[in-house]
C-alpha cells in the first residue's frame, strides 16, 4: 500500500539534497505543482526508465502534476503538451527539482 | 487507449489462423507505425476502407491488421503495426512492431516502406519515436494527424519545414474525416521516391533531446494550448467526490441501457424464432427432421441472436465512451481497485463488458498492453455474471426462495440474485489475482502508464463502424460454435432412433408426442451420459436429468432452462419451474425424494456461477491467445472450482436447512 501523498511526511525527510538543490520524486509532488526532471532512475521492472524517457520524462523537461485519482493512485501528469497517467511506483523513478506551485 | 483508433474497445474481423495471408508477390508492403492514440488506425481505415483483414501474429496474442490500398493503379499491402511509444519494446505488441521493422518476424517480410503516424498535438513527445524509426533506414513518409485540433487550440506547425528538418516527405491527414487521404494515396503510389534517411538522428538521450528541440524550432512549432473543455470536464469527472458520483451514474446508465433497453428487442427476436419454429412444426411432417430444424438449428440460431440486441447496444456504448474519451477516465478512477487483483484500470472495461457477455469482455482485453494482464483478465471474464446466466438464475432462485420471503425491506430473491452477481465479481477478481501470482513469478511487473487523450466528439461513422465490426466478429464466432454445439446436443438427446414398433413394444403411446419425446430422451445417448457421470455429480445432489441439463448448457447456459423443461417432459416448456418442483429421483438410494431440494438448487446456482459452460467463450479464448493451452487451463480450473464450490454450497445449505 502506498498511503499518503503530498504533505504526509515533512519535506526534509523526503528530498535528498544534491549540490544544494533539493531533489524530490515526482510521486511526492502535490497536484498543481510543476518541477523540472533531473534524472529518471531505474526500478525493479526492466525498461521502466527508458519507457519513461520515451513518454517524455527526460532531464530538463518540465512536468506538472495535474491530479490524483480519488483513491490517491494513480496520478495524471502533464509533460510535453500531453497528459499521461502513472502509478506511484513509476512516478517515484522520476527525480525532479525546482518545485513550484 | 489504443483501441480508440482501432474503432472501439473491441474490434475484430475474420480470423485466419496463423496470420493473414496478404503476402502477395509484386505488391509493395507498407507498414503503419505510430504511438497509440496517434490516429494510426483512422489513417489505416481511410486508406484500406472496410476490407481490412484481421488475424493474429503467429504464436502471440497480438492482433494483426492488413489491408490493401489502391494507389496509382496498383495495390499496396498496408499493415497496421501495433502502436508503440518507443522501439525499445516492453510488451509483446511492441516487440512485434520492432521485429517486423527489423525483418525478424517469421512469415512477415520486412516492409518496403513505412508510414510513420505522428499526432501534431504531441509532436514534442513523438519525436523520440520518429528518431528511432528513421534510424531503421527504410523509405519513410511521415503522416501528421490532428492538425485540425492543433489549429483550433492555437498551435502551429510548418509541415514543409518539418519535412526539410526530417529529410522525408511529411503529409497532414485528418484521419477520421478522411482529409488529406487522396494526397496520401498519391504519395503512396510514389513510395519508391521516399528517401531512406541516410544520416540517422542521434540515439544518445541528451543529443536526442537537442535534436528534437532543433527540429521543433525549425518547423516553427507552437504547441497547442491546453484543451479548455478537457480541463473543465476533468475537474468534474475526475473530482474525488463528483467524479465518483458521475462514474457510478455512468455505470448505472450503462447497465440500464444494456439490460432494459435491449429487453423488448430481445423479446421480439425470441418471438420471431418462436414463430419460425412453429412454422417448421406445422409444415415439416417428419418428426425427426422438424425437431432437427426447429429445435436444433432454429433454436440454436435464435439462442445466439437473442443476445444480439444487447451485444450491439453494449458495443455501441463502449464505442461511444471510448470515442469521447471517458473509458480512459473510468480506467483512471478504477485503477487502484483493479490493482488489488494485480490488474490495471483498463482491465475494468473488459470485466464491465463481461456482465453482458464474456466474449466482448475477452475481446476488449486487447486494450491491455501487458500480456500477463491480458491473460489474467481473460481468465476472470467468464466468472462475471453474464446475461446468459440470468434465465438460469431466475429459474433456480425461484425454486430456492419464495417470492414473498424478504429480509427487512429487501426481497429475498433479489438479495440472492445480488449475492450471485457479487460472487461472480469477487471470484473474477480472485481468479485474476491467482493468475497474476502464477504468471508474475520471476518477472517484475510491467510499468503502468496510460495516455489521457482530450475529450473529443467521435465521428458517428467511426462509432457505428466500431460497433458493427465488433458485432460482426461476435456473430461470426458465436453462431458457428453455438449452432454446432446445439445440433450436436440435439442429436445426443434424440438418438438412437426408435421405430413406432419399438415404442409400442415399450408401452409408449405413439400418438402422444410428449410421452414419445420423454421416452426418447430417457433412452438417448445424452441420458446414457447423464447416468454415466452421475457418480461425479451425486455429491452435489444432481440426478441424471440435471446432468443432461448441465451438459446441454455447454453450448450456451440459458439452454439449461429449455433442456430441463424437455427432460422433465413439462407440458408447458414456458414454465418448467412448476413441473420441476415436483420432480423426484427415479432410482438410486434417493428414489422417490424430490430432486430440487434447497441444497441441490444452491449447488446448481454455484455450479453455474463458476463453470465455464460456454463453448463460444472457450473458442474466443483460443482465438485471442492463439493456443489451446489457455482455454484448456481455464476450462479445467473453472470446472474443478465449480464442483468444489457447489459441493461446499450443498453441504452448507444442507446444514442450514437440515436437509
Amino acid at each position: 500500500m502506498t498511503v499518503g501523498g503530498e504533505g504526509a511526511v515533512p519535506d526534509e525527510r523526503r528530498g535528498t539534497v544534491v549540490s544544494g538543490v533539493s531533489v524530490r520524486a515526482l510521486a511526492d509532488l502535490a497536484p498543481g505543482s510543476r518541477a523540472t526532471v533531473v534524472e529518471v532512475v531505474p526500478d525493479a521492472a526492466p525498461g521502466t526508465a527508458r519507457r519513461l524517457g520515451a513518454l517524455g520524462f527526460t532531464p530538463g523537461t518540465v512536468v506538472e502534476v495535474v491530479r490524483r485519482a480519488p483513491l490517491r493512485d494513480p496520478a495524471v501528469y502533464r509533460v510535453r503538451d500531453y497528459e499521461v497517467c502513472l502509478r506511484r511506483a513509476q512516478a517515484a523513478c522520476v527525480r525532479t527539482t525546482g518545485v513550484e506551485r | 487507449m489504443r483501441a480508440h483508433d482501432r474503432g472501439g474497445a473491441v474490434t475484430a474481423g475474420c480470423h485466419e489462423p496463423g496470420g493473414t495471408g496478404a503476402v502477395t508477390t509484386g505488391e509493395a508492403r507498407i507498414a503503419l507505425v505510430g504511438s497509440p492514440n496517434a490516429g494510426k488506425t483512422s489513417v489505416f481505415n481511410a486508406l484500406t476502407g472496410l476490407h481490412a483483414k484481421t488475424g493474429n501474429y503467429p504464436g502471440v496474442t497480438v492482433s494483426r491488421y492488413v489491408g490493401t490500398c489502391r494507389a496509382g493503379g496498383r495495390g499496396h499491402v498496408i499493415e497496421d503495426l501495433p502502436g508503440t511509444y518507443s522501439l525499445e519494446p516492453i510488451s509483446p505488441d511492441e516487440q512485434i512492431t520492432v521485429d517486423v521493422l527489423d525483418g525478424r518476424l517469421d512469415g512477415t517480410p520486412r516492409p518496403d516502406a513505412l508510414l510513420l503516424v505522428v499526432d501534431a498535438t504531441t509532436l514534442r513527445r513523438s519525436l523520440t519515436l520518429v528518431a528511432q524509426v528513421l534510424s531503421r533506414s527504410l523509405p519513410t513518409c511521415v503522416v501528421v494527424t490532428f492538425t485540425d485540433e492543433l489549429a483550433v487550440r492555437q498551435g502551429y506547425l510548418d509541415i514543409d519545414a518539418l519535412s526539410s528538418a526530417l529529410g522525408v516527405p511529411v503529409l497532414p491527414v485528418v484521419g477520421h474525416r478522411g482529409l488529406g487521404a487522396p494526397r496520401l494515396r498519391e504519395e503512396i503510389a510514389a513510395w519508391r521516391s521516399w528517401p531512406a534517411p541516410v544520416l540517422a538522428p542521434p540515439t544518445d538521450p541528451a543529443e536526442l533531446d537537442a535534436w528534437a528541440e532543433s527540429v521543433v524550432a525549425f518547423a516553427d512549432y507552437r504547441p497547442a494550448e491546453r484543451h479548455r473543455a478537457t480541463r473543465r470536464l476533468d475537474s468534474v469527472l475526475l473530482h474525488p467526490v463528483w467524479g465518483s458520483i458521475v462514474f457510478f451514474a455512468v455505470m448505472m446508465a450503462f447497465f440500464q441501457t444494456v439490460f432494459t433497453l435491449a429487453a423488448p428487442l430481445q423479446h421480439q427476436v425470441e418471438s420471431l424464432f418462436g414463430w419460425l419454429s412453429t412454422l417448421v412444426d406445422r409444415h415439416v411432417t417428419n418428426r425427426w427432421l422438424s425437431g432437427l430444424l426447429g429445435d436444433a438449428v432454429i433454436g440454436g440460431v435464435g439462442g445466439v441472436l437473442v443476445f444480439v440486441p444487447q451485444i450491439m447496444l453494449l458495443f455501441l456504448l463502449l464505442a461511444l465512451l471510448e470515442g469521447v474519451g471517458y473509458l480512459s477516465r473510468a480506467a483512471f478512477l478504477m485503477d487502484r481497485v483493479m490493482a488489488r487483483a494485480g490488474l490495471e484500470g483498463r482491465a475494468f472495461v473488459a470485466l464491465l463488458s463481461s456482465f453482458a457477455c464474456a466474449i466482448p469482455g475477452i475481446m476488449a482485453t486487447r486494450t491491455l498492453p501487458s500480456a500477463k494482464d491480458r491473460l489474467a483478465t481473460m481468465m476472470a471474464a467468464p466468472l462475471m455474471t453474464c446475461s446468459a446466466r440470468l434465465p438460469v438464475y431466475v429459474l433456480l432462485v425461484g425454486m430456492l426462495v419464495e417470492p414473498t420471503a424478504g429480509v427487512g425491506p429487501f426481497g429475498a430473491q433479489g438479495l440472492v440474485m445480488f449475492g450471485l452477481y457479487l460472487l461472480g465479481a469477487v471470484s473474477a477478481m480472485a481468479a485474476a489475482w491467482v493468475m497474476k501470482k502464477v504468471t508474475d513469478r520471476g518477472g517484475a511487473p510491467m510499468p503502468f502508464f496510460m495516455e489521457m487523450p482530450p475529450y473529443r466528439l467521435p465521428a458517428p461513422r467511426h462509432v457505428l463502424l466500431a460497433m458493427w465490426s465488433s458485432a460482426r466478429a461476435f456473430l461470426r464466432k458465436c453462431s458457428t460454435v453455438i449452432v454446432a454445439t446445439s445440433i450436436a446436443l440435439w442429436l445426443a438427446l434424440n438418438l438412437p432412433l426408435h421405430s413406432p414398433a419399438q415404442l409400442q413394444a415399450a408401452g409408449v403411446d405413439t400418438a402422444d408426442s410428449v410421452t414419445v419425446s420423454a421416452y426418447t430422451i430417457d433412452h438417448s445417448y445424452a441420458a446414457d451420459f447423464g447416468r454415466l457421470v452421475s457418480p461425479v455429480f451425486d455429491p452435489l445432489g444432481f440426478d441424471w436429468r440435471i446432468n443432461v441439463g448441465v451438459l446441454s448448457a455447454q453450448s450456451a447456459r440459458e439452454t439449461f432452462v429449455a433442456t430441463l423443461g424437455q427432460v422433465a417432459a413439462a407440458e408447458n416448456p414456458d414454465d418448467p419451474a412448476a413441473a420441476l418442483r415436483t420432480m423426484a429421483h427415479q432410482d438410486g438410494p434417493r428414489a422417490g425424494q424430490k430432486v430440487f431440494t434447497a441444497p441441490t438448487v444452491a449447488a446448481l446456482l454455484v455450479w453455474f456461477a463458476y463453470a465455464l459452460q460456454c463453448m463460444a467463450t472457450v473458442a474466443v479464448i483460443r482465438r485471442e491467445t492463439g493456443t489451446w493451452k489457455w482455454p484448456g487451463i481455464a476450462f479445467t480450473c473453472l470446472t474443478v472450482t465449480a464442483w468444489l464450490m457447489a459441493y461446499l454450497a450443498h453441504t452448507i445449505t444442507a446444514a442450514l436447512t437440515g436437509g
